[in-house]
């Protein structure tokens, strides 16, 4: 996913000059190709996501389309009051790019689980958060900021994500997109997570319960009337993420719905709030913090059940 | 204006109100009628907290009407408490929170340099805000990229919220900290117009610091020098005598 979106952006900046790419020196041998193409449109500000934020603006506030890049929380919590008052208070087209989120470097410790992200992010006026699942998603996303003004945020997974789409979906309405179709109950997904769900799905399947699944990388500006189109006919919608409950994705549907009154029975599934002490992959992350497979699919088949 | 709003830090718009006068007035190329102009020079307002003072400087240069100056912090009005370029012309930036806009300043002055546009970008900052350390983070990029286009303007006061700088996290040796960071700096009287202009303006090949030396709380006898007159609101009376002593000022400069 960081190659295809580090592709795409190249692309786009050797059309628009007035895409810059800024980083705070992270992107060892991933930035090199847009370096070398366009040198004038590239920064690196140092260790220093602040000063990253900061130019950016600026440079923003002169008709520029900078793409602010970093890792985990670095380009997001470090410089949390950069983002909301010289981005999202000006509403400056800057996109903020975390390249690694959820726990996709599990193994570096708890300071790199990128796992609050959304519930920050989407909090700020005028900022747009998205979270692709899979390479063709990702390439969907960085096509759609031309388009886009004020702030942005990608969430970026690590890379080799298996490919989850036949055909690049369209991204332009912010509907979530069907991965495969089923009748009992809708399942939502942000971010690469989705192929546990696919796991989840299969296993549901085979106990009777028809899964229907879909992503959603387009988490603000929320599509809720796509979502709740989306799941009609089924029992109710499970959302799953990597990252805290709390003002994740989930909470982003459970507001909206609430706020429209649409009564539609909601499980959402995502991490524990816990600062794991513990290291290991993503897969044994997930599973020491609230989202073991066998257990997300014990937890879908009981709310299917149940409503 | 600060009275009637109940709100202030007085003390640091009386302290930065003369760097702020000559750089709108003297030394920026920038004007009233020129204020989305996109060869106009940038002025930054890092120390947001000293807007009665900014808005008393744009509001006579002729920036918007002066009866708004009459409205600040009133429900609605345009003017609050810190400067905002929300709909205030003549601002660029809207600050409050410290440290903010040396950074933004060296994102413009790249950007300038790289499309080989002449403007220059000035940043007004505060002394107790250089604690911050995003400020030294631009301080090493804009050095890096020997930001001639850049300069920066100290408003130093020696005083912060709660007592002097050097008693609560040292600034000092300031003017050698500045040059340890490759920038050229200089230092002058803050409340002395022609130096100031002589300081501020001129080209340089690095960004340039100038350390204005001033007096928190300038011209008022009992705000001068005064911690608690970083935060305090002068009452009717209060109000009435410092603008009494600072028309007699006004009157003596003018002889």
């Amino acid at each position: 996913m960081r190659d295809a979106f580090m592709a795409a952006l190249t692309e786009q900046a050797q059309k628009d000059s007035r895409v810059n790419l800024i980083i705070a020196d992270i992107g060892f041998k991933v930035v090199d190709d847009f370096v070398a193409k366009m040198p004038d449109q590239f920064l690196n500000v140092g260790i220093a996501e602040q000063t990253m934020i900061g130019v950016a603006a600026g440079m923003a506030s002169l008709g520029k389309r900078p793409i602010a890049y970093s890792l985990g929380n670095f380009p997001t919590i470090r410089c949390l009051e950069q983002i909301r008052n010289d981005l999202c208070y000006h509403d400056l087209d800057v996109t903020v790019v975390s390249v690694g989120a959820g726990l996709a470097y599990g193994t570096l410790g708890y300071t790199h689980h990128t796992v609050e992200d959304i519930a920050l992010m989407r909090a700020l006026p005028n900022m747009k958060v998205y979270s692709p699942a899979d390479a063709l998603e990702c390439r969907a996303v960085v096509e759609l900021l031309p388009t886009t003004p004020g702030p942005k945020y990608i969430r970026l997974g690590k890379n080799k994500e298996p490919r989850i789409h036949e055909v690049q979906p369209d991204l332009s309405t912010g509907a979530p997109v069907l991965v495969r179709d089923g009748s009992d109950v809708t399942l939502i997904v942000v971010g690469p997570i989705v192929t546990q769900a696919i796991e989840a799905a299969d296993a549901l399947a085979k106990q009777g319960v028809s899964v229907r699944l879909l992503t959603c990388p387009v988490i603000k500006p929320l599509n809720i009337a796509a979502i709740r189109d989306a799941a009609a006919g089924t029992a109710g919608i499970v959302t799953l993420e990597e990252h805290t409950l709390m003002g994740g994705f989930g909470s982003a549907v459970l507001e909206a719905l609430a706020v429209n009154g649409w009564r539609i029975p909601v499980l959402p599934l995502a991490l524990n709030d816990a600062a794991a002490a513990t290291v290991g992959s993503q897969e044994y992350l997930r599973e020491h913090n609230g989202l073991a497979t066998d257990s997300v699919i014990s937890r879908i088949a009981d709310f299917t059940a149940s409503v | 204006m600060v009275s009637g709003a109940g709100a202030s830090h007085i003390g640091s718009a009386l302290s930065v109100i003369d760097i702020v006068s000559v750089l709108y007035g003297r030394v920026a190329n920038v004007a009233p009628d020129r204020v989305s102009d996109p060869d106009r020079d940038i002025i930054l307002i890092s120390k947001g907290h000293s807007a009665s003072g900014i808005y008393a400087v744009l509001g006579n240069a002729g920036y918007f009407p002066l009866e708004w100056l009459d409205r600040y912090c009133v429900d609605g009005a345009p003017l609050g408490g810190h400067v905002t370029a929300h709909g205030i012309p003549g601002v660029e930036f809207s600050t409050g929170a410290l440290g903010h806009a040396l950074p933004y300043g060296a994102g413009i002055a790249i950007s300038s340099k790289r499309d080989g546009n002449p403007r220059k970008v000035f940043v007004v900052l505060s002394d107790g805000e250089c604690q911050e350390g995003s400020n030294w983070e631009a301080a090493m990029l804009a050095s890096q990229h020997r930001l001639g286009n850049l300069t920066a303007i100290i408003d130093r006061n020696r005083l912060q919220i709660l007592a002097a700088t050097e008693e609560i996290s040292s600034l000092e040796p300031f003017a050698d900290k500045w040059a340890a960071f490759g920038w050229e700096v200089v230092e002058v009287d803050g409340h002395d117009h022609d130096a100031l202009e002589a300081a501020i303006g001129g080209e340089h090949d690095r960004p340039r610091v100038v350390i204005a030396n001033t007096t928190k709380g300038k011209g008022v006898d009992f705000m001068e020098n005064s911690v608690p007159w970083h935060t305090n609101s002068p009452n009717a009376e209060q109000a009435a005598d410092a603008i009494a002593q600072l028309e007699a000022l006004r009157e003596e400069v003018a002889r």
